[in-house]
């Protein structure tokens, strides 16, 4: 039940951690607020239901792989190859589209590579021990390299109409395929991390993996199935992606894999490990999504926008600092 | 937590003042490029404002995204379906991914056209070409072979591997190689349009070439970054850069020698053009269908062929002679 604590943490230390933790979300839920509401008063073409759906899109796919790694991420790994397993997920897709393959075909293999492509990384981490950033760093190249081998300059074009529900498809009124997907995955990943012991166990290894081993905790284990989780995302939003674009080219999701960890972060979860929850990575997505298309609206230069997306970031995770610092 | 939201709401407010002020008659057309901060597309931004100023009812939303990704384009150009702009002239990051998003516009009653770089024919009504790129293709080919009279070994030096304006010049310059028989191609190197990676791969080349003759980096970005590692390899004389580039970028270089010709069309022109083509279709004073001849202002008519593709003007030769005149402007 509870792990040993070591007794050298002080107790005064407890409570305010605690209390900040808790109100992580609702530091960041506010700062969504304010900035649906700075954008309903500064562009009168923000509050349109399609504008609005339209928008989704900015982050939806990229907020599925940021499910994963936020768990990858509090259990104290990293994986920076996601947008390369896209890339190569999708040319898989994109070979078997040219041999003629059924919808349902592409969706398996793309989900399969993604699988194939985090037990690889899994296998590098959790089965050899090696560190994950060195491995996913060498995985980003080698998967996306592969992609460029297969594709060179080319791309595949022509995916069938049944293919393009998924990138471009409606469950109901505005209400995208794509959405549909991150709302259910945010309830799945929630539950997951937040009402199994399998997501105890997340934490306890990002807190102390020694003391998680020796709790019992097949520690290597976890992490693999994590890499695997990961993997398998990033393979549904190489399905999406590659549905939305109706092509394939090996320059897909280029950089996605460094606004999926900022998402993560934004979220509230500790790049170190052992803390965060997926509530705050959802909140975190809907913030930069509203903000990436809300000053797309007032046509803010996309260097500016950066700019303001990397301060969001630095002030929200220095805030609770400063304030801590404060208040001692 | 009460600082921020604060922060915040000051700076929704700011953003919400700045932005006051609708235009209810004005034809908002958006000039979307690849990326924001190349020199050649604030030069085409330059011309769309002429325009616009020429035109008078015309308001430009100069546009694009940081990185020069379809994706990001992707992005831009939903935000401008959301604001129901007039026309979206493009110069696309890829061929085919911008095509449901550029579709997407088109049904919702927005002219679409691209320019420079092209999209697919069901993503766009037309798409005007700076030049032909035949011409362009030989035009490279010719200015490296017009100071290789006893011929020699050449290389090319590209943006990325899937630029679709790179890869069909290359393609063209290829076709006429017989044309020039002492032009030895030797190597082909990706500079990704990035000044430090295309310095690399020149220094790269430099190296494993050391008979190297001419250099030919048909991007703006790659002529200076290859000028520069020729400037500091100290080979200026025996190899030449050439290629297509910016007169402000290249100046230096062709002073120095680094570079004794390049070519390019110019942008200012194509932004005016671009403007002038979605202005009329989006007015509906002209058609976008195979023969149709459309007025580009001053610049005279484009032409559509079965593509519904058109070309501007031939691209024109810089060198030290013209090199001070042309550098101002753009």
């Amino acid at each position: 039940m509870s792990t040993p604590t070591p007794r050298q943490i002080p107790d005064r230390l407890a409570s305010p951690l605690a209390r900040r933790l808790k109100s992580w979300e609702a530091l960041l839920l506010a700062v969504a607020i304010a900035i649906f509401i700075a954008n309903s008063i500064a562009s009168p073409y923000f509050l349109d239901p399609w504008n609005l759906s339209d928008a989704s899109f900015n982050f939806t796919e990229k907020a599925m792989i940021a499910f994963a790694m936020a768990m990858l991420i509090i259990a104290g790994d990293i994986d920076l190859s996601v947008a390369s397993i896209i890339a190569l997920c999708s040319t898989v897709m994109g070979v078997a589209m040219m041999a003629g393959a059924p919808v349902w075909v592409l969706v398996g293999l793309g989900l399969g590579t993604g699988l194939l492509c985090g037990a690889f990384n899994g296998l590098l981490v959790a089965g050899m021990g090696l560190p994950s950033i060195v491995v996913t760093i060498g995985t980003m190249s080698l998967f996306r390299g592969i992609s460029y081998i297969v594709l060179g300059d080319g791309a595949f074009t022509g995916y069938p109409s049944d293919f393009s529900w998924f990138g471009q498809g409606y469950v109901w009124w505005v209400f995208s395929v794509e959405l549909a997907l991150f709302a259910a995955l945010a309830v799945m990943f929630g539950l997951l991390l937040h009402g199994t012991s399998f997501g105890r166990t997340v934490y306890a290894i990002g807190n102390n993996a020694t003391a998680a081993r020796f709790s019992g905790i097949r520690v290597d284990r976890v992490r693999f199935i994590l890499f695997l989780l990961t993997g398998v995302m990033s393979g549904l939003a190489a399905v999406c992606l590659t549905s939305r674009l109706g092509s394939t080219r090996p320059s897909i999701a280029t950089g996605f894999e460094l606004e999926v960890v900022t998402m993560v972060v934004l979220g509230g979860v500790n790049i170190l490990g052992g803390s965060g929850s997926i509530p705050g990575v959802v909140i975190a997505a809907l913030v930069m999504g509203l903000v990436t298309f809300g000053l797309g609206l007032l046509n803010v230069p996309g260097i500016v926008m950066s700019i303001i997306v990397g301060l969001l970031l630095i002030g929200v995770i220095a805030l609770p600092r400063l304030w801590a610092m404060w208040r001692k | 937590m009460g600082i921020l939201t604060k922060a915040l709401t000051t700076a929704a407010i700011a953003t919400a003042l700045m932005t006051g002020g609708a235009h209810a008659e004005t034809k908002r057309i958006a000039l979307v490029v690849k990326a924001l901060g190349i020199g050649f597309f604030e030069a085409a931004n330059k011309g769309a404002q002429e325009a616009a100023k020429e035109l008078g009812d015309v308001e430009i939303i100069y546009t694009g995204p940081t990185d020069t990704t379809a994706e990001g384009q992707i992005e831009v150009i939903n935000s401008l379906i959301a604001q129901k702009v007039d026309a979206i002239a493009v110069s696309a990051n890829d061929t085919d991914a911008l095509v449901p998003t550029l579709k997407k516009a088109m049904d919702r009653g927005i002219t679409v056209i691209s320019w420079d770089s092209g999209v697919a024919k069901e993503g766009r009504l037309m798409q005007l070409n700076p030049s032909s790129s035949s011409l362009i293709g030989n035009t490279i080919v010719k200015l490296a072979a017009d100071h290789l009279p006893e011929g020699g070994d050449v290389a090319f030096l590209s943006a990325t591997t899937t630029s679709t304006n790179q890869n069909v010049w290359m393609a063209e310059a290829t076709k006429v190689l017989p044309n020039y028989p002492g032009i030895n191609v030797v190597a082909t190197v990706y500079g990704d349009d990035l000044a430090d990676k295309s310095y690399r791969e020149t220094q790269g080349l430099l190296q494993t070439y050391p008979n190297l003759k001419a250099i030919i980096a048909p991007t703006s970005v790659g002529i200076v970054a290859a000028a520069q590692a020729v400037t500091d390899a100290g080979k200026i004389g025996e190899v030449n850069v050439t290629g297509l580039g910016l007169p402000s970028e290249m100046a230096g270089h062709v002073k120095s020698g680094a570079s004794k010709s390049f070519a390019i069309w110019n942008p200012i022109d194509l932004g005016y053009s671009a403007t002038m083509i979605a202005y009329h279709l989006s007015n509906g004073d002209a058609k976008a269908e195979p023969g149709a001849e459309i007025s580009m202002g001053r610049m005279g008519t484009v032409k559509l062929d079965e593509n519904t593709e058109g070309a501007m003007a031939d691209p024109f030769t810089y060198d030290a002679s013209n090199i001070d005149a042309f550098s101002s402007i753009f």
